[in-house]
């Protein structure tokens, strides 16, 4: 038995279904992150975990006990809150040593395991310090010290980074990480930023409309989709309309340009498909290093993220635009505003997509492969 | 690096840009004059409030050697203490027993029933709606009989007397109290401290009322202000109290209720003061009453 099992937990509000047929089994220790974007049941599936929420149905097992209907402050589980929730009346000290003093430990024990958590979270001289007089990143570290230090069965956080700077984000996303591995606390973790969750999880959870879409490694959730939902979320995705020519072969043109595809799909002769493509998949010049598909367009935009490139290069005028990155090298050669540019990509980059049902042919199309 | 069917070649995911858009300052024309009007406005307020406390005070002066209206008040009438005592400690009572009332209620309100809070603001716009004339006869009807038959002793009377201050303050300190809930995350906090093992009595105590430390007193001297201004539900129950005293004491003298008003208002003006001191270091705002 898995130490944290969700079994066929729904949740309605009224008519409305919040959360439905959820299904998770987590083992001791793993990180587990729900993915999606906003209303699609995430924070409320974390919520019944606590004991906020009640399911409509199905049951919630955490190691071996079953706590559908367990009180929230029975169930002996941590939660980070978005807004840190840090009581403003007390000091960091009396903060994480809360839970602690709920379960009527000695003081001795409550003033040890503070400052054990303190330094956890590298804030030993900040005890006497109160919640307005520390940073959001501070506040949120003393958040996490505060729910694990009355060593709980599971940790929950609802989108704990969400308030913070994109510095601060990304440093404490990985403090988080590491102090779960060193902690072996199974981890719940709520987001609907697609980098942090492929970046610190064991498993993700992507959900849509209060449905699981996925549930794979963070590995698998990128590369393999299992629905066109989840393959269009999480990354970007070029979804261009074609016309098949020979699917036999594999061919068929996009914008009238021909392009051949390795995975095998079906069609007649001029039917109308949707064919599926990472922006990374794709390469600026003809280089047959590329890939074997060439085809032609004007670019149309060129933004900067960073480490890397955003190019826009526009197949026809008024048709589709493709959109494709590159690294920032200094020895990249960046196209001009309207120049006619060459795209290469690898025949077996796209996934073809039925055009009148393309959100339905991915899962089918992966299935197959 | 690992190339698969379907992506991961070079980074793909998102990054975003942030612009940052800096807001441009600029001088409001006509500061000045405007500034000029507000300064009238503040002067003719003080002018307003002042000029009655003003009068009072030179008033109650007259009376000759300078300063007998109050020694004749404050060493003189052993009724001028007792009064206020008595005023004092019904206060008290009707502070705590507002308190163990309404902060759960509001608490509750805000918490479970948010539906619930329209009705329960119209119920605290009674006492303004309903005279206190019509509230005293109403508890002497309901209590002057079994099975709960309180006027026919002082310490019945006395009970009663709090439970009549406990709806007429009802108003002043639900509105405090909320206006201190609004101020706090009450369902988050409330959340948190369930998640580290609390029940409700120890987020009340620990968690809830430290941080309505401001509102509370606030609502506590409001309340206070009240009880000791009151009038007529003191005087149909018969107490000694500092209301009827001071009618009282204005039917009889000349000085001597000038004396007492500027006393009151001094008592008042501390009270404010303690308020200020009491929530220092608060980053709570400091609100009377009312909505914001």
């Amino acid at each position: 038995m898995s130490y944290l099992e969700l079994t066929n937990v729904q949740k309605l509000f009224g008519a409305t279904v919040a959360v439905e047929s959820f299904n998770l089994a987590a083992e001791k220790g793993e990180f587990v992150s729900f993915l999606g974007p906003s209303g699609c049941g995430k924070t409320t599936t974390l919520r019944m975990i606590a004991g906020f929420e009640q399911p409509t149905s199905g049951q919630i097992v955490i190691n071996g006990q079953d706590v559908t209907y367990m009180a929230p402050n029975r169930r002996n589980v941590g939660m980070v809150f978005q807004s840190y929730a840090l009581f403003p009346n007390m000091s960091v000290a009396d903060n994480v040593g809360f839970g602690l003093k709920v379960r009527k430990r000695s003081k001795d024990d409550i003033r040890k395991r503070v400052g054990e958590l303190l330094e956890i979270v590298n804030l030993p001289d900040k005890g006497n310090r109160y919640p307005y007089q520390l940073s959001g990143g501070q506040q949120q570290r003393v958040a996490l010290a505060r729910a694990l230090a009355f060593e709980p069965q599971v940790l929950l956080l609802d989108e704990p980074l969400s308030a913070l700077d994109a510095k601060i984000r990304v440093a404490l996303r990985h403090e988080i990480r590491s102090i779960q591995r060193q902690l072996g606390i199974t981890t719940v973790y709520v987001t609907h930023d697609q980098e942090e969750a492929l970046s610190l999880s064991d498993r993700v959870v992507v959900m849509s409309e209060g449905r699981m879409e996925q549930v794979g490694t963070p590995f698998e959730i990128y590369n393999f989709p299992s629905t066109a939902f989840v393959a269009s979320f999480v990354g970007t995705l070029n979804v261009l309309p074609g016309v098949v020519t020979d699917a036999a072969n594999g061919a068929l043109t996009i914008s009238g340009q021909r392009v051949r595809i390795a995975r095998a799909f079906e069609g007649n002769l001029g039917r109308e498909v949707s064919v599926a493509l990472r922006p990374e998949m794709v390469s600026l010049g003809a280089d047959p290093a590329g890939g074997e598909n060439h085809v032609t367009g004007k670019v149309t935009d060129v933004s900067f993220l960073g480490s890397i490139v955003r190019i826009r290069v526009s197949l026809s005028e008024g048709g589709p635009t493709v959109i494709l990155d590159e690294f920032n090298e200094p020895t990249l050669h960046l196209p001009e505003l309207g120049e006619t540019a060459t795209i290469t990509f690898p025949a077996d980059g796209p996934l073809v997509l039925d055009a009148k049902a393309p959100l339905d042919s991915v899962e089918a199309l992966i299935a197959e492969a | 690096m690992t190339q698969t069917p379907f992506g991961m070649r070079t980074p793909g995911a998102l990054e975003s840009v942030e612009a940052s858009a800096r807001p441009t300052r600029t001088r409001p024309r006509g500061l000045s004059r405007s500034r000029v009007a507000s300064w009238l406005i503040f002067a003719a307020g003080i002018f307003y409030f002042f000029l009655p406390l003003v009068a009072t005070l030179l008033f109650s002066l007259r009376l000759q050697p300078l300063g007998q209206a109050y020694a004749n008040v404050l060493e003189r009438d052993p009724r001028f203490v007792s009064s206020l005592v008595y005023s004092g400690l019904i206060g008290l009572a009707t502070i705590v027993i507002s308190i163990l009332l309404i902060v759960p209620t509001a608490y509750w309100v805000r918490l479970r029933v948010p539906r619930a809070r329209p009705y329960v603001e119209f119920i605290t716009l009674l006492p303004f709606v309903i005279p206190p004339v019509i509230l005293v006869f109403s508890l002497l009807r309901a209590f002057s009989g079994p099975p709960f038959q309180l006027s026919g002793s002082h310490e019945g009377l006395n009970v009663l007397v709090v439970c009549a201050y406990v709806i007429l303050s009802y108003p002043y300190m639900y509105r405090a109290v909320d206006s201190g809930l609004r101020a706090i995350d009450v369902r988050t906090l409330t959340e948190a401290a369930q998640s580290m093992g609390a029940g409700w009595g120890r987020i009340l105590w620990s968690v809830i009322l430290p941080n309505l430390r401001v509102a509370l007193i606030s609502g506590a001297f409001l309340t206070l202000a009240i009880v000791i201004g009151e009038y007529t539900i003191a005087s149909f129950l018969v107490r000694p109290a500092f209301g009827p005293y001071l009618a009282l004491l204005g039917r009889d003298k000349a000085f001597e209720p000038a004396a007492v008003t500027i006393i009151s208002f001094g008592v008042t003006w501390l009270a404010m003061g303690l308020i200020a001191f009491l929530g220092r270091g608060s980053r709570q705002n400091v609100q009377l009453t009312g909505g914001r």
